[in-house]
This record gives structure tokens, C-alpha cells and sequence, in this order.
């Protein structure tokens, strides 16, 4: 619990550090090297994208800093853990308090409504009811969802989904926003709305964002920094020069 | 988490798959049913056994002999205490010791004698018994017709079934089915049977009396004469008693009040011993049957009189063999009872094992947004238990619902064949307690496995799987 009071971030502090992180895997006779010696900082605050075609291993690389993946050699450093020495239950915790999570399938649960899909990460975190409630809310409002949330998600469109979970990964006022290509299931109409929303985070609630795509157009438009990924190796890390423009630009 | 939360995700997962999980449900319940109809059974024919027992007035009477007369005894019976030589004669002083001692309610001889009876000018040899008026309230002279003796020392005699089929002639072959007792009443009630018996002829008339100014001679007492008399008895009831079943006093085939019977001096087989022993010239018996108010004061009472020097034989070993017979036949129902939901627990992995794979990519999900695998094996095990909790009420409701089925129908069955219908089955609150709970405890091992196995699920894994 204690994590989540949050210091006042300097810029220029750093929420990620990797050093040589390695995540092989063996399928069959072949071993796979989805992460193969990266090694990048990631300062608070900052927003960056990780680029690279499919099998790159922009994916495993965000699991092993969402910590539901441990690197098989090397380590990671979020938020001063080193999250391959944490136990299962505590990397569970830091889970809960220091990571918010968005997917391209949204990855809300279909049973539960959409309140229910807000909260349930304050009832991990053992929140009282009445607190969770208006938590909850807030959340929902922040997305402008507050009229829906009784729906079930099979009653949504897709961008109304991703901001259910953009609410979810909001609700313990997490550090870290890490995205696993929002928008992918997305129109460009949406995506555009759910990537203004991330950015938003990231500048007013001064999340650091993680977000992985294919499209360089996105993290052209929205990231700070581009870092490019092939066959799990680290080959650029620059900063976005296009950006300026589009902060001014935003919205289209 | 929290456990209200997690009982309302739970119930809520177990509605979501509503089939399912109703169906490993009903399963549990019948488990739980069957163990309850099982037991209950078995505990109403416990209860069902020792309150026909008690009533029977076996299990509060003391049966009580001199140790001198130890050819009759089982030595199996002898319970230690005075050797013979030192006993005492059960006489009528020792009788009237007996019934002041605490918690007897009466002490009374058991007088039996073989002798010929009347009846249509046919002599037939039978035995007969003598009864004290608490015989009354035996459930041995339940569905007798006519009625018990009108007074203590009235001439009147309840005929045993048999001996009534012999008088009239009407004893069925082997095999055939009986007469009715009503049948056989019809012609007897009222009738005179006349007994011819032989009277010790020096005791006095009337009834028995310590008399002190006799010389505590042994020969003037054994000179007695024997005088064969005739007395005429009204019939006044006939009984469906068995005379082989053990009954201590009632184990004859004529039965007629205690102290008629006290007051005729009929010479007994045994009375040339008692005579040739008994120093004071008082009554002596060959037995006495103590009754005691309840069968919990009878080893209380039996070693008190046991103290006094005489033999003792209580039921009461009996009733402890009988009480660890039926300890076993719970056990033995228990485990029968207890098979069928150990099927169910198998149907609890199975239901749990499908809702993992079914459910791969929510504890994905959940583990991905901050779920431990605590809560995650927590969440199934309170599935689990919610449906222990459900199958265990539902059980036993159904198994409550089985036994009134069971005891309808045998009833029924009794009625068919004239017979008294009984409660064979009975659900105590422990009972009622212990299967629900036992319905949890199961559920909840067959959840640690499933349980186990969905918080080692991967997360990157199982949020792959669509």
C-alpha cells in the first residue's frame, strides 16, 4: 500500500530502467528470443512509444515491465523495484498500485458491468464500498462514461470499451500507463479519441505512458520518444521531432 | 479481497453458468441426501429400538437370585461378590430390603409352576406365570383383547395365543397362518378354566407373612404336607405375547395376578431346596424382579443389592452391545451415505477444473489489473464452498423429504399387515448441522485442486488464449 503515496516527480527521474533484460523462451526444439539484451531508461513523466513489427517483442518487453512476466536474464527497475526480485504476491501488489494496463481487446470482463469492471481493481486493493463507489465514479467521468454504468460491456462500442478500461487502469492512480496498441481495434475516429484521453493522463495526471504500436504515424503523433524493436533487440531510440506541432495542432 | 466481495463474485461466477453449476449442485445435494436419509434412519431405529425397549420393562428390572441356588446360573452372570457360602436367602425380609432401597419402584417374586388347567373338562399341562399390576403398562400386552386383571387378587387369568389355539382346539398347522386374537377371544372371554395345583399345606393363608414366633428349625419347617386343590379362574383377556421371547415373569402361557398367585402356596420345583435352607420359616423365592425407575439407576441399584449378597442379571449389558450395534450400523450407513458425495466432490473438480479453461483469459484479466494468486484460489474456493453451502441445504431438505417417504411407506406396509405404525427415522438438529457442514468441508477439498491450479495460471499465458 505504502507505494502509492506519490513523491512529486522530478523530471528526469527514472520510472524504468532495463539493464541487458533478456526474456527467452523455448517452443519446441527452438529457443526464442522475444527480448534479447535490451537495455533503456524510461525518465517519469515521459511518454514514449515502442515500435517494431509483429514478433519484434514490443509485447514482452511492456509484460516485463507490467510485471506479469519475469526476464529471464538482465533486470528491470520500475519505480526503485526490481521487479525480477519481487515475489509472485508481491509483484501481484505492485500490479495493483504501480501499473495501469490497457489492451487491444480491451480486456474488460463480460459478466461484470461497467462499474463493476472499474472498480474491480480497488477490490483487490480492499477498498470499502462507499469509497470504491466514488472512485468509480470519478473514473467513469474522467471518460465521460458516467451515464453508462450499468451497462454491460457487450452494450458498448469499442472506443466506449477501451475508455471503460482507460477508467480501470486509472482507478488506483497508478505511475505507469502501460498500452498494448490501444487503439488496433479501434477506427481512427475512436483511436484518435482514446489516444487524446492517454496523452491527457500523461500530461495532467503526470502518468508516465508506455504504449506499444505498430503504427508510427500514432507515436509519431502522440509520443515523446520512439524507441524500434526488432527481433528483440533495441535498434533506435530518438526523440519524436515531429511532436511539437501536433501538441499545438492536437485535437484533428 | 475482501470476503463479501469475494462470496457476491462468487455467487455471481456461479450464476454466469447457471447449468453447470446447478447440476454439480444438485449433485452434492443428493450426496448430502442420501447421507442424511442414511443416518436418520439409522439413529429412528436406535430411538425406535429403546423406546420399545424401555417400554418392554426389560431394561429397568433387576433380576435377583440367591447365590446359593447357583445350578440355575450362568456363570457368565456372576458378577464377582460374596462366594455362595456367605449369601443370603432371598427371603421375603430380604424382598421388602430390596424395595426400600432408592430409586425401586416395587420388588416382586417371580412365582411360575407347571400345573394342570381345566378347561372343557380336558385337562391341559401348561405354565403359569404370576404378574404384578405394572405389567399393565408392558408393550407385551399391547393388541390383547379383553382386559387386564380387574384387582390384585382376582381369580382371573390372560391366556397366552397358543395356549388359547390348544384350549379350542384350533392349532394351526405349521406354516398356516394364525387366527387372529380377536378370533380366538371370542369364544374364551368370560369363560372358567379351573386349576388344579398342589398347596404346601402348613404356611398359613393369605398372604405371606414374616412369622417370628416360629422355631428357626429347618426340619420343623421342611415338614410340610401337600394338598392338591382346585381354584376356578375367569378369563379375562388373551395375549399376543410370544412365550419364548424374554420376559423374565412373562414367560409363561397362563398368566394370573401376583398376589393370587402369593396366596395359593403352590409348591414349586425348587421349594424342597429352599426349604431344606431357609432358617426362618419365611416365604422363599427363587427369584425377585426389582424394578427401578429408570434404566440409568440400574447399575446404581444392582450393585446395592449385590452388596446384600444375592446374584444379579440386568439387561443392561444388553442394552450397552445394543447401543454399540447401532454406533456400527451408523458408521456403516455414514459411509454408504457418505459415497455418494464423494461422487459429487468429483463433480465439484470437474465443474471447477471446466470453469478454469473456460474462465483462462478473466484471471488473466484479474492478475493483469492487480488480482494475487491468493485471490484468485480464494474466488474458487468460495465457489466451491457457496456451492457446498447450496447443496448441503438443498441435501438435506431432500433427504429430510426421503425419510418421511421411507417411514410413509413402511408404515403403510404395516398398516397392510395389522401391524402398530412406528417413527423409524428421525433428523436431529446435529444432524441437520453436521451434513451441511460435512457438505462445505467436502466442497472445499474438492476446490483445492482446481483452485490451486487456476492461481499458478500465467497471466501473459492465459490473457493470449481467446
Amino acid at each position: 500500500m505504502a507505494v502509492i503515496t506519490a513523491v512529486p516527480l522530478k523530471t528526469g527521474s527514472i520510472a524504468i530502467r532495463g539493464e541487458n533484460l533478456c526474456r527467452h523462451y523455448r517452443m519446441g526444439e527452438t529457443l526464442i528470443r522475444a527480448v534479447d539484451g535490451v537495455s533503456l531508461e524510461v525518465r517519469a513523466g515521459e511518454f514514449v512509444a515502442l515500435l517494431g513489427s509483429s514478433g519484434s517483442g514490443k509485447s514482452s518487453l511492456l509484460n516485463l515491465f507490467a510485471g506479469l512476466d519475469r526476464p529471464t536474464s538482465g533486470s528491470v527497475v520500475v519505480e526503485d523495484r526490481d521487479l525480477a526480485k519481487l515475489s509472485r504476491e508481491e509483484l501481484a501488489k505492485y500490479r495493483l498500485h504501480v501499473v495501469g494496463m490497457v489492451f487491444q481487446s480491451f480486456n474488460l470482463i463480460a459478466s461484470m458491468t461497467v462499474a463493476e469492471n472499474v472498480e474491480l481493481p480497488l477490490r483487490f486493493a480492499e477498498v470499502d464500498r462507499s469509497q470504491r463507489d466514488s472512485l468509480s465514479r470519478e473514473a467513469l467521468e474522467r471518460v465521460g462514461l458516467q451515464s453508462r454504468t450499468n451497462h454491460r460491456p457487450s452494450e458498448l462500442s469499442g472506443g466506449e470499451q477501451q475508455r471503460v478500461a482507460l477508467a480501470r487502469a486509472l482507478i488506483n492512480r497508478p505511475k505507469l500507463l502501460l498500452a498494448d496498441e490501444p487503439t488496433g481495434n479501434l477506427d481512427s475516429h475512436t483511436g484518435t479519441e482514446i489516444m487524446n484521453m492517454v496523452r491527457q493522463f500523461n500530461q495532467e495526471l503526470g502518468m508516465t505512458v508506455v504504449m506499444v504500436t505498430h503504427e508510427r504515424a500514432l507515436a509519431e503523433r502522440y509520443a515523446q520518444r520512439m524507441i524500434f524493436l526488432a527481433d528483440g533487440r533495441l535498434v533506435a531510440d530518438q526523440a519524436n521531432t515531429a511532436q511539437h506541432g501536433v501538441l499545438q495542432g492536437g485535437q484533428s | 479481497m475482501k470476503a463479501p466481495d469475494l462470496a457476491e463474485l462468487a455467487v455471481r461466477n456461479l450464476r454466469e453458468s447457471v447449468l453447470r453449476n446447478s447440476l454439480t449442485t444438485i449433485g452434492i445435494s443428493v450426496g448430502v441426501a442420501s447421507l442424511v436419509a442414511m443416518l436418520s434412519l439409522g439413529i429412528g431405529l436406535q430411538q425406535l429400538a429403546s423406546r420399545r425397549l424401555v417400554k418392554s420393562g426389560l431394561f429397568d428390572t433387576i433380576f435377583v437370585t440367591s447365590r446359593r441356588d447357583m445350578r440355575n446360573m450362568d456363570r457368565n452372570e456372576d458378577r464377582g461378590g460374596p462366594t455362595p457360602g456367605e449369601s443370603r436367602v432371598l427371603d421375603e425380609s430380604a424382598r421388602l430390603e430390596i424395595e426400600r432401597l432408592p430409586n425401586v419402584q416395587e420388588a416382586y417374586p417371580d412365582i411360575r409352576f407347571v400345573t394342570e388347567l381345566r378347561f372343557d373338562d380336558k385337562p391341559h399341562m401348561t405354565t403359569i406365570s404370576a404378574l404384578p399390576e405394572s405389567a399393565k403398562s408392558n408393550d407385551g400386552f399391547e393388541g390383547m383383547e379383553g382386559q387386564f386383571f380387574s384387582s390384585e387378587r382376582a381369580a382371573e387369568a390372560i391366556l397366552q395365543k397358543q395356549f388359547a389355539e390348544e384350549l379350542l382346539g384350533k392349532t394351526p398347522p405349521r406354516g398356516a397362518a394364525e387366527p387372529s386374537v380377536n378370533e380366538l377371544a371370542g369364544p374364551l372371554l368370560g369363560k372358567e378354566l379351573t386349576m388344579v395345583y398342589a398347596e404346601r399345606a402348613p404356611t398359613p393363608p393369605g398372604p405371606v407373612q414374616a412369622s417370628p414366633q416360629r422355631t428357626p428349625d429347618a426340619l420343623a419347617a421342611a415338614s410340610y404336607s401337600v394338598i392338591s386343590r382346585e381354584r376356578k379362574l375367569k378369563i379375562v383377556g388373551v395375549s399376543n405375547l410370544d412365550p419364548e421371547s424374554m420376559r423374565g415373569p412373562m414367560r409363561g402361557r397362563v398368566f394370573i395376578p401376583l398376589k393370587l398367585a402369593e396366596g395359593l402356596h403352590v409348591m414349586q420345583a425348587t421349594d424342597i431346596r429352599e426349604i431344606s435352607t431357609s432358617a426362618s420359616g419365611q416365604a422363599v423365592y427363587s427369584s425377585v424382579s426389582a424394578r427401578v425407575k429408570s434404566p440409568a439407576q440400574i447399575q446404581a441399584v444392582e450393585d446395592a443389592i449385590k452388596k446384600m449378597g444375592f446374584t444379579t442379571f440386568s439387561l443392561l449389558d444388553a442394552s450397552q452391545s445394543l447401543r454399540t450395534f447401532f454406533k456400527v450400523l451408523d458408521l456403516f450407513l455414514g459411509i454408504f451415505g457418505s459415497l455418494a458425495l464423494a461422487v459429487a466432490s468429483i463433480g465439484i473438480v470437474n465443474t471447477l477444473v471446466m470453469a478454469i479453461l473456460e474462465r483462462r483469459r478473466e484471471i488473466g484479466i484479474m492478475k493483469a489489473i492487480g488480482a494475487s494468486d491468493r485471490d484468485v484460489e480464494k474466488l474458487f474456493f468460495a465457489e466451491a464452498g457457496a456451492m457446498g453451502i447450496l447443496g448441503g441445504l438443498a441435501g438435506v431438505g431432500l433427504g429430510w423429504a426421503i425419510g418421511r417417504v421411507i417411514n410413509i411407506g413402511t408404515n403403510f406396509y404395516l398398516k397392510s399387515q395389522s401391524l402398530p405404525p412406528d417413527n423409524f427415522w428421525a433428523v436431529p438438529w446435529w444432524l441437520v448441522g453436521g451434513a451441511i457442514g460435512f457438505s462445505v468441508i467436502v466442497s472445499l477439498l474438492s476446490g483445492l485442486y482446481p483452485a490451486g491450479r487456476a492461481a499458478r495460471l500465467d497471466p501473459v499465458q492465459a490473457l493470449r488464449y481467446e
